[in-house]
């Protein structure tokens, strides 16, 4: 009884919220990164970039006729608070989607808020996979676009004793889970060490002394933040080079770099989906783009990139639905051809984006150079196969 | 790497992270062991320094360590002592309260510290004759390397030592420092000039976390929040070695530095931190006031 009555409201509440998505000549969509608080560092530069977009839109007329309305919220560094902010970004705000988050931990607290509310989050980092929600669009890297074509490639370069370095915390830990299978899978590969640094651990010397004595090839590092710092200029200072030991790693790029000093990172290899020297058309204009609306210094990063082209995905998206609706706008958005900083790409069925694995190598101005590309755009996978036998996404509801 | 080699790496790496350890723990160890005073800014304080040593490779020429360590003590000593007479010297006695508004300042110096350089921390990087190690490439200690700004870090916690140790047993203010330690009331009564030395204490204890801070950006990060990241470290060692005994101090890092570096050559870095922090629970069990007990006359403690 009370059940029924419960979802005649809950209808009653949508019915009564729908039509507030687009009112006028305006449509409100949710930016919802950390503004404050540890990951601000990052997110800060992503929300830049998710308002660069929206910005271009409006210039050139806005999407189905009406102007974007960005409302901008402060996650605040904290799961809970991402959580509390998307309820209200779609509740109150009545925001058509949400473009934000970084950290796993915030996407999984604001995860149940969407699917609860039937709204649509668009995530731009590069994460663990293991997860596929028919209410998020991840446009970061999947596991099986950077992880592994990371270490097939350091394989083919003849790198065979593989030492796996993370932060504790859970993008580190499946990440080197799937990686680990994959190497027990390759004849001639072995792992020769595995340890996790508390987030934000910045001593390395006992760690240093045990990849010392077990003479790796090649360290794959997915340590994330401070500690990147202290491990690289540890790493330095035990007289350890790129030429004898090269790092490769997946949480640093341009801007890490540069805090913890070029020289140091030198040599060294990172893996994204994108890196500022990337020479694409849709890239130069974005760069330049950026860099007259917040300052000639400023430095791209993956991430933002992909922050950056969600706004784009949403509006071709919104279309081709020719609706704001979030249900509607998640159903046209695969397939559809975007012309992006990164080249021409699009959306898998499964929610996540078709695109390049790069590696790159640092160079003493913090930039990286190309050192080898996937030759075609991979196919995101969300559970690798040989980590996850028989898990799949759904088809979108 | 022969066993020998690995041996003695991991006996520096623990000598290492004890001077660290030193550093981090000697400036808490004057706020809280003598004034009762839980200050939670003191990781700020240390990143302040990290700061100021940034400031000075920034302005000043050929990235002097030496001007900047200098900038980076006194900076953070009189930032401690506009903290002491604005805010510290009003909640005396309440160390609750204490607690809480020193976390608030702890969390206004990561924002301003955000606010006032690049959100993502700043590059600190040691100069041309402190970034090389002193290395073996051959005979019985092959692979063994010293870097030289661990030994450079070595040097100066037991340099600070050292003078803090004059300071206190030689100079008149170390004689008051003492007295009001002791027994406030009495030494009050004697004529010290109780608030005054409070105001020293803090300044020193925060000018020796700027000092840390300045040292240790040249091997760990300068950012908003790398001061969360030795707090409780510090905390540690300062409870372990008994309150207010900086001989109590520096044993206490010694042990912590040394047993840390032991228990990571055996298990994972998590397992040797839970390892470790049971051993000083039990320890504290035996020895509650810590390694030395400091002796008073105070009537409130037993």
């Amino acid at each position: 009884m009370s059940g029924s009555i419960r979802s005649v409201a809950l209808a009653a509440v949508l019915l009564a919220a729908l039509p507030s998505l687009a009112h006028g000549d305006e449509v409100k969509v949710g930016v919802l990164h950390s503004l404050t608080g540890t990951m601000s560092i990052s997110e800060i530069t992503v929300k830049n970039a998710t308002l660069l977009a929206i910005e271009e839109i409006n210039a050139t007329g806005g999407v189905l006729g009406k102007k974007l309305v960005p409302v901008v919220e402060d996650g605040a560094s904290e799961p809970a608070t991402f959580a509390q902010k998307a309820q209200k970004l779609v509740q109150e705000g009545g925001v058509a989607t949400v473009f934000g988050g970084w950290t796993s931990a915030s996407r999984k607290a604001m995860l149940p808020v969407f699917e609860r509310l039937g709204s649509l989050l668009w995530y731009p980092v590069q994460f663990e996979g293991n997860e596929c929600s028919p209410s998020i669009m991840y446009s970061g890297a999947q596991p099986n676009q950077q992880a592994l074509p990371a270490l097939e490639w350091a394989i083919k370069k003849g790198y065979k004793k593989i030492y796996l370095l993370g932060s504790d915390y859970v993008f580190p830990r499946t990440a080197n889970l799937i990686l680990k299978k994959h190497i027990a899978a390759t004849a001639g590969t072995s792992l020769v060490g595995e340890e996790y640094m508390p987030l934000g651990g910045t001593s390395f010397g006992g760690i240093l002394n045990k990849i010392k004595s077990s003479s790796p090839d090649v360290i794959i590092n997915t340590l994330n933040g401070d500690s990147n710092v202290a491990f690289f200029k540890q790493f330095s200072a035990a007289g350890m080079t790129a030429a004898k030991l090269p790092v490769i790693s997946f949480s640093i790029a341009e801007q890490e770099t540069a805090t913890i000093g070029p020289k140091l990172v030198a040599g060294h290899y990172a893996v994204w989906n994108y890196f500022q020297s990337l020479d694409t058309p849709g890239n130069k204009k974005f760069i330049a783009a950026y860099k007259a609306k917040y300052g000639v210094d400023a430095v791209m990063s993956d991430p933002m990139i992909h922050g950056y082209l969600d706004v784009y995905a949403w509006k071709a998206a919104v279309e081709k639905a020719r609706s704001f609706e979030p249900k509607a706008v998640r159903k046209a958005a695969p397939g559809i051809e975007l012309d992006t900083p990164l080249g021409k790409t699009r959306f898998d069925d499964n929610g996540s984006l078709y695109q390049k694995v790069l590696v790159g190598q640092a160079q003493p101005d913090a930039q990286f150079a190309i050192a080898w590309s996937t030759e075609t755009a991979i196919k995101p996978e969300p559970y690798d196969p040989l980590s996850f036998p028989g898990k799949t996404c759904g088809a979108p509801k | 790497m022969s066993t020998l080699a690995l041996g003695l790496a991991q006996l520096f790496d623990g000598l290492s992270a004890a001077s660290i350890l030193v550093l981090a723990a000697l400036g808490l160890a004057l706020s809280f062991g003598l004034m009762r005073i839980i200050n939670m800014a003191h990781g700020e304080l240390i990143m302040v320094g990290g700061y100021l040593m940034y400031v000075a490779q920034q302005h000043l020429p050929d990235r002097s360590v030496a001007l900047g360590l200098v900038l980076a003590f006194t900076g953070s000593a009189v930032l401690g002592a506009m903290l002491e007479l604005s805010l510290i010297r009003w909640l005396h006695g309440r160390p609750l309260d204490t607690l809480l508004a020193t976390w608030g300042v702890s969390l206004m110096l990561q924002q301003a510290a955000r606010e006032l350089f690049d959100p993502t921390g700043v590059e600190v990087t040691a100069p041309a004759w402190l970034s090389g190690s002193l290395a073996f490439d051959s005979g019985p200690l092959a692979g063994l390397a010293l870097a030289h700004v661990r030994l450079f870090i070595i040097a100066l916690a037991i340099a600070v030592l050292c003078g803090m140790t004059l300071l206190f047993g030689r100079t008149r203010a170390g004689l008051h420092i003492r007295a009001v330690n002791q027994n406030r009331a009495m030494a009050s009564a004697l004529g010290v000039h109780s608030r005054r030395v409070d105001l020293l204490v803090f300044a020193l204890g925060s000018g020796i976390a700027g000092l840390a801070g300045g040292a240790l950006a040249l091997i760990a990060p300068v950012t908003s929040t790398v001061g969360q990241s030795y707090i409780v470290d510090a905390f540690l060692v300062v409870i372990l070695g008994g309150m207010g005994t900086l001989r109590g101090t520096a044993m206490a890092a010694l042990l912590v530095g040394m047993l840390s570096a032991l228990a990571e050559t055996f298990m994972s870095i998590s397992t040797a931190k839970v390892a470790l922090l049971l051993f000083v629970v039990a320890f504290l069990q035996f020895r509650p006031r810590g390694l030395i007990v400091a002796r008073s006359r105070a009537l409130d403690e037993a």
